[in-house]
């Protein structure tokens, strides 16, 4: 009777457990630092060409931003009633990208998914990035710069008078303290592996990592007070981040605007994030395994199970955005319906098939498993879902304006002009910089981590056997 | 009468327990298993546990972090909004709830958040704390157990080490 428990058992993970690895179980301790470590002195020559391009990239915006600095608002083209352009739909896409590095790092943390070891550092490296990045575009589109703290939550002693009612300042508080808590988690997490570099450093590099290590060395104390205090942050994590987007949508839900007022903003500016998010953890994976020759630790089973996470999200995003033309369309606001039909239709109605296209029919292609394990039509599908996702906060945002309540304001053909280009651009010029250099600086595989895991299995083929 | 250390290093988790069972039963005056240190690249809760209770009190600054920030946010908000005081409200609420819950829930969180680590931190005994002993190989796949005894007892310590085939043992200059 037992053995034909144990039969079923056997037969039960035979059909049902993957067989493939995650990692190599099989891999030496000192063989993950030194592949990591090595990783950082010498990355291959593309890592120098995509940093230089990110640096001329981040260079034009930059230029763009003293030219509509100097000469103003309207030299980027924006006016009544177009006057956030580009830049907010910018803005939320950034934004959107930063909740992939809470779900891999900390979502599944607490679920205890062992296969997003290898690759969350990264996707935590981006969520703080690309909320440096999203940071910028609230200053950027407000034209006087130095009075950018008309948005925080500021006292009213100086008699600035913030309306602490509106989404506005509740937006500049919830992304500073999710960029505040980011940073904290993306270091606190990183320090046993600062104490690995210290340990193999020399020079400047050594004093680097000694003091930013905190003096870890990896006792037991230390252990049993960091794992409480990760999970705990993680767990704050979570509904920070979804407070975070809510937040962002309800800046557009409570407003009066045909198509924002809807119920089903909030989730679905949130699935909407970890959507485009998840899509660039590909694309970003697919980079650095090349770049930094991580094709050991960012393997091909990892990529799989990251495409499946990102087609079932990207099925929440389909559902939810179905909803919205729903309500819409159901609703009793005929403008609200009148500016649907206006996307479908009108002079953005390229973009708006476009955007439905990228976003809910492109992601079938991560439905195959032929097709997951093509790494080059992986980085081309990813890519395409950003482009979708990207296109999305841009339906949101302009064409919206453009149709709005009074037909004396409408501008059915605006579009940005070279100025905003080169902001846009220039953002991911400065995203794309910042995290090669983190990437250098700091290792973006987590070494403990891969040995916990290559231990557990370990452990587990042992009791097996 | 001052202490002395010593680390063991040993090659992996499984001789490192053995030394530690010998060490917890071997009841050597001058010795006690408080002082007694695992050093290790990952987590190890199995040998932990042989080392006796050692409680984590780092949920007690996160409850504190969170009670502190919430009532810090609502009241800096509410406090702010009290200087509408001097505005025409139109009937409206000076301090409305509901929309404060939103930066009080913020706060809350950033506090928490902060409060946790510096919690950890405070536990880790920093910066001032620094373990006298150390390996570099400890980070790379070596798990070390570092006692602090009476220095009459360190010559017995290691000799307990020594039959569990340690990689090495270290001790303090000058003793």
């Amino acid at each position: 009777m037992i053995q034909a428990t144990d039969e079923k058992d056997i037969e039960i993970e035979r059909r049902f457990v993957p067989k493939a690895k995650d990692i190599n179980d099989e891999i030496a301790w000192a063989q993950i630092n030194k592949d990591v470590l090595r990783s950082m002195e010498r990355p291959r020559l593309m890592y120098w060409v995509i940093f230089l391009a990110s640096l001329a990239l981040f260079g034009f915006g930059v230029y763009c931003e003293i030219y509509q600095y100097q000469n103003g608002m309207g030299a980027a083209d924006l006016n009544n009633p177009q006057v956030w352009g580009w830049y907010i739909a910018t803005f939320i896409f950034w934004i959107g990208m930063s909740h992939s590095g809470t779900l891999l790092s900390a979502i599944l943390h607490i679920m205890h998914a062992d296969w997003r070891k290898p690759i969350y550092r990264f996707a935590e490296a981006m969520t703080t990035f690309s909320l440096m990045t999203a940071g910028l575009f609230v200053l950027v589109h407000l034209g006087r710069v130095w009075e950018f703290y008309y948005v925080v939550a500021y006292p009213n002693e100086r008699w600035a008078w913030p309306n602490f009612n509106s989404p506005l300042v509740w937006d500049a508080t919830a992304i500073g303290t999710y960029l505040t808590s980011s940073i904290v988690f993306l270091y606190f997490g990183m320090i046993p592996d600062l104490a690995i570099c210290r340990d193999n450093a020399k020079g400047v590099r050594k004093k680097f990592y000694w003091l930013l290590s905190l003096g870890w060395q990896g006792t037991d104390r230390q252990w049993a007070n960091f794992r409480v205090a990760y999970l705990t942050v993680a767990c704050f994590l979570i509904p920070l981040a979804v407070s975070v987007h809510s937040i962002v949508a309800t800046d557009f839900a409570v407003s009066q605007q045909p198509g924002w007022h809807i119920t089903s903003f909030p989730p679905y500016f949130v699935a909407g994030a970890l959507y485009s998010g998840c899509a660039a953890i590909i694309t970003l994976f697919i980079v650095l395994r090349y770049v930094f020759r991580f094709e050991e630790y960012m393997t091909m089973p990892i990529l799989d199970k990251t495409c499946r996470l990102t087609f079932a999200i990207a099925m929440v995003w389909t559902y939810l955005n179905l909803v919205e033309y729903a309500s819409v369309w159901y609703g009793d606001d005929p403008v609200a319906k009148q500016t649907l039909l206006f996307r479908a239709t009108g002079d953005y109605a390229t973009y708006w098939w476009a955007m439905n296209f990228l976003g809910s029919v492109v992601p079938f292609a991560l439905a195959f498993k032929s097709l997951r394990n093509n790494i080059p039509v992986m980085l081309v599908v990813s890519l395409l879902l950003n482009l979708g996702m990207w296109l999305e906060r841009f339906m949101i945002v302009t064409p919206t304006f453009a149709h709005g309540y009074y037909p004396w304001t409408w501008t059915d053909h605006w579009m940005p002009n070279w100025v905003q280009y080169g902001i846009v651009a220039g953002s991911f010029g400065w995203f794309s910089m910042l995290f090669m250099l983190f990437c250098k600086i700091f290792p973006t595989v987590s070494m403990y981590e891969v040995k916990e895991m290559v231990y557990h299995r370990f452990v587990a083929r042992k009791a097996r056997a | 009468m001052s202490k002395a250390h010593t680390l063991a290093l040993f090659n992996d988790f499984e001789a490192a327990g053995r030394a530690l069972q010998e060490l917890k039963a071997s009841n050597l005056p001058g010795f006690r298993m408080d002082d007694v240190l695992i050093k290790s690249p990952i987590e190890h809760p199995e040998l932990s546990e042989m080392l006796g209770s050692r409680p984590v009190y780092v949920q007690l600054y996160t409850m504190a972090g969170a009670v502190l920030g919430s009532t810090i946010g609502f009241t800096l908000i509410a406090s702010a909004q009290a200087n509408f005081l001097q505005q025409i409200r139109g009937g409206r609420p000076i301090v409305p709830i509901p929309p404060d819950m939103v930066l009080t829930y913020e706060l809350f969180i950033l506090i928490g958040v902060l409060m946790t680590v510096v919690g950890c931190f405070i536990a880790w005994k920093l910066p001032g704390n620094r373990s006298p002993l150390y390996n570099t190989r400890i980070s790379e796949d070596k798990i070390g157990i570092l006692v602090k005894a009476d220095p009459l007892v360190i010559p017995k310590v290691n000799g307990i080490f020594e039959r569990h085939q340690p990689l090495e043992i270290m001790g303090e200059k000058g003793r």
